[in-house]
């Protein structure tokens, strides 16, 4: 066979690694399909060498749900989990008794659903529940060893920050993370969903909302608080023009580094100490 | 010497007569030259002008009175300038009837304009009720260039700065906020819905406290009975609209900054000693990226050429030397310097960098599309008369090649010196 032997769970090696998948929904078609941060999620558990990556999903199997929890199959895992939940519950006591249970030294799960609420609240939640550390905008995992995890947080401008937990831990991933894998037909069909029950508990708070198609912002007006008629109708009439920079003509090259290396290091761009 | 004022008809006349040829001396003569003020307190208390003693003569040769006082005859410009003054009232709150706590980003020590709108949001929900108004406390860690914390709108402002509150150290901040909620009692607590900053703490202290925070809000309506906020939801595909939680996770322009009031922004301290933290998470510090394998989109500082680049060499050794991304025009791009995904502009890509180096590029206005939204902008080009050097911050007449090696020459210089001294 041509595909890697799956790592058994018996290894003594191997590192438990949940990764907790929902049902996505595509941005224009609202159609269901893997979540994109959550297959961002797998991508990475995948990835990671002595991982066991279990996968679980907390739902309902119904002809709109299975194709998309089949296609987080169809990137390589033989088996998921279904915790069975109804489409108002509240998933949350049911995922905490099932990863006790499991007893993962990881959870991985995207940062924020693609579908309902949406909030991002979840891994905040179950990490509080289980009393883990939280981290979250995962770019990627750098090691785990038997007790602490190192891993690359992405921060904003492309930068990356080490960070070392100490496992167990949760981890969430957003669009930083390396892209997931295809999803291949063949495996996706193949791979078992594997039922399991559990208790549910409704989510009764969310039957005051109103919840409607997201509506286009208002564009912001610009408020123009002048004193004066010329003022209001100067900042009315303005082109919007550069501040009017510094020209320095007529000077050597050197003058001339000289004032573009003052400005670069006043906005501290330059990284002049490594 | 008779006492009797003796009237000369004609030079009255010629005073009178600005247009006659002799009327300046004969005013300087009568000792009128200035005698009379280009403007005075009318009788009705209506400020009075002469139209002949201000304005001045513009470019077409047509006289032009610029009312806003900003040019005009020289005796005046002084006294209007002192005008433009700061017109905000301040406002003391002493016994606030409850408080609302935000904690800005801060990004790069400062308020950014998303902490802004939230301060705006915070300052209408607290001053509300103008018989019971609330205290906007701020709450801000960690070393800070920020000083205009009163016209912010910030009544209260909480800082805290320790060795441990530096980089990544959530657990720590919770600890903090946590300590807040109990002395303070806060009725709401705001932060910014972003994606480390606000968006992490926030959701932390929601669930710390127990409390289902709103996320994603962009509109709070406090006018209904019950106020009410509308945030976005399923991925920005849905809009719900709940009760107003006591914790919001506000998306910016989620209400209009304070621009005509000041602020107490009176510093107070936390009354308990914190706790002993336990640390799970261990920051071990920002990881050197390769500038070059940055997004273009995403870079910080980017390192732009065009068709007056000659040295192709020399401007890659630059752009490794001062650490920043390469871009490129459109030309470059077609000429084969630069590959397609470097190219800045309308059909390329948008960049947001902080600091933009466009060195021999004329500014075309498809590539000035693309580098609207960054901060400062440098050109080094031989044309003083581009579009590019309109729009710069920082322009630089020459040849692009020596001051690049220049600039690449000092660089090195002061890296030296750096190693030296370690
Ligand atoms: C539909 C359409 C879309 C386009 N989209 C884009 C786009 O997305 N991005 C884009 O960039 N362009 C785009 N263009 C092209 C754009 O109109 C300009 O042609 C292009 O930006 C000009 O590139 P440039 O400034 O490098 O070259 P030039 O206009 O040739 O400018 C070269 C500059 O370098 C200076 N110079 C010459 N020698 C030296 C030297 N030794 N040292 C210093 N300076 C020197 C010159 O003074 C001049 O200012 C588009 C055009 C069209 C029609």
């Amino acid at each position: 066979m041509l595909l890697s032997t799956p790592r058994s769970s018996a290894d003594k090696t191997a590192i438990k690694v949940a990764v907790l998948l929902s049902v996505g929904s595509h941005p224009l078609t609202g159609r269901g399909r893997r979540a994109e941060q959550d297959a961002r999620a797998l991508e990475m558990a995948l990835a990671l060498p002595q991982a066991d990556a279990q996968l679980i999903h907390a739902g309902r199997l119904n002809d709109e749900s299975e194709p998309a929890l089949r296609s987080y199959l169809g990137m390589g895992p033989q088996q998921m989990t279904l915790i069975q939940q109804p489409k108002q519950a509240d998933v949350l006591p049911a995922l905490e008794k099932h990863l006790r249970q499991l007893g993962p030294k990881l959870i991985l799960c995207g940062s924020r659903a693609e579908a309902g609420e949406g909030s991002g609240l979840l891994p905040y939640l179950l990490a509080e529940k289980l009393g883990w550390p939280l981290i979250s905008g995962l770019a990627a995992i750098e090691s785990v060893d038997g007790s602490s995890a190192t891993v690359l947080q992405a921060l904003p401008r492309g930068q990356r920050r080490r960070l070392r937990v100490k496992l167990p831990a949760l981890l969430t991933i957003d669009s930083a993370a390396p892209v997931a894998r295809q999803s291949a037909f063949g495996p996706a069909r193949r791979g078992q969903l594997a039922e399991v029950d559990a208790p549910v508990q409704m989510d009764t708070e969310q039957e005051g909302w109103e919840v409607q198609p997201a509506r286009k912002r208002p564009k912001r007006l610009k408020i123009i608080k002048a004193t004066s008629a010329r003022d209001r109708f100067k900042a009315a009439a303005a082109k919007s023009e550069g501040s009017g920079g510094q020209v320095l003509k007529d000077i050597t090259a050197a003058e001339g580094a000289d004032a573009v290396l003052k400005l670069l290091m006043e906005e501290g761009v330059l990284r002049v100490s490594s | 010497m008779s006492d009797i004022i003796r009237r000369d008809p004609r030079k009255a006349w010629i005073a009178r007569n600005r247009l006659h040829p002799e009327h300046a001396s004969v005013l300087a003569e009568l000792g009128m030259g200035d005698a009379q003020p280009a403007q005075w307190m009318g009788p009705n208390g209506v400020m009075r002008k002469d139209p002949h003693r201000v304005g001045f003569i513009g470019p077409a040769g047509i006289k032009r009175i610029d009312r806003s006082g900003v040019q005009g005859a020289p005796g005046q410009v002084q006294a209007r300038s002192t005008a433009a003054q700061d017109t905000r009232t301040a406002v003391l709150i002493a016994e606030p009837a409850f408080h609302i706590v935000v904690v800005p980003d801060m990004a790069g020590g400062r308020l950014s304009a998303h902490d802004r709108d939230l301060l705006g949001l915070a300052r209408q929900m607290a001053d509300k009720n103008a018989s019971a108004q609330g205290a906007v406390v701020a709450i801000v860690f960690g070393e800070l260039k920020e000083d205009s914390w009163g016209e912010a709108g910030i009544d209260r402002l909480l800082h805290l700065s320790d060795a441990a509150l530096e980089g990544y150290s959530p657990e720590y901040r919770i600890a903090i906020l946590s300590a807040a909620e109990r002395e303070l009692k806060p009725r709401y607590w705001l932060f910014p819905d972003s994606s480390l900053g606000g968006g992490d703490l926030g959701r932390r202290l929601s669930v710390r406290i127990g409390e289902r925070a709103a996320t994603q809000v962009w509109q709070v309506d406090l006018e209904s009975e019950t106020p009410r906020c509308t945030g976005r939801g399923a991925a920005g595909r849905k809009d719900i609209t709940r009760d107003l939680p006591r914790v919001l996770l506000a998306l910016a322009e989620c209400g209009e900054p304070v621009s005509d009031t000041r602020h107490e922004a009176q510093a107070i301290q936390l009354q308990q000693p914190l706790p002993e933290q336990l640390v799970r998470i261990e920051d071990l510090g920002a990881v050197a990226v390769d500038p070059a394998s940055v997004a273009l989109s995403e870079a910080e500082f980017i390192l732009s050429g065009g068709n007056g680049v000659r040295d192709w060499d020399g401007f890659h050794q630059a752009a490794r030397v001062l650490g920043a991304t390469e871009g490129a025009s459109r030309v470059a791009v077609d000429d084969g310097f630069m590959a397609r995904d470097r190219q800045v502009g309308a059909t390329g890509t948008w960049v947001t960098a902080r600091v933009y180096m466009a060195v021999g590029i004329s500014g075309a206005i498809q590539h000035l599309q693309g580098i609207q939204s960054c901060d400062k902008v440098i050109a080094i080009n031989m044309d003083p008369g581009c579009d590019m050097i309109k729009r710069a911050d920082l322009a630089v007449i020459g040849d692009s090649g020596e001051i690049l090696s220049e600039l690449v020459k000092r660089v090195d210089g002061l890296k030296q010196e750096n190693r030296d001294v370690a």
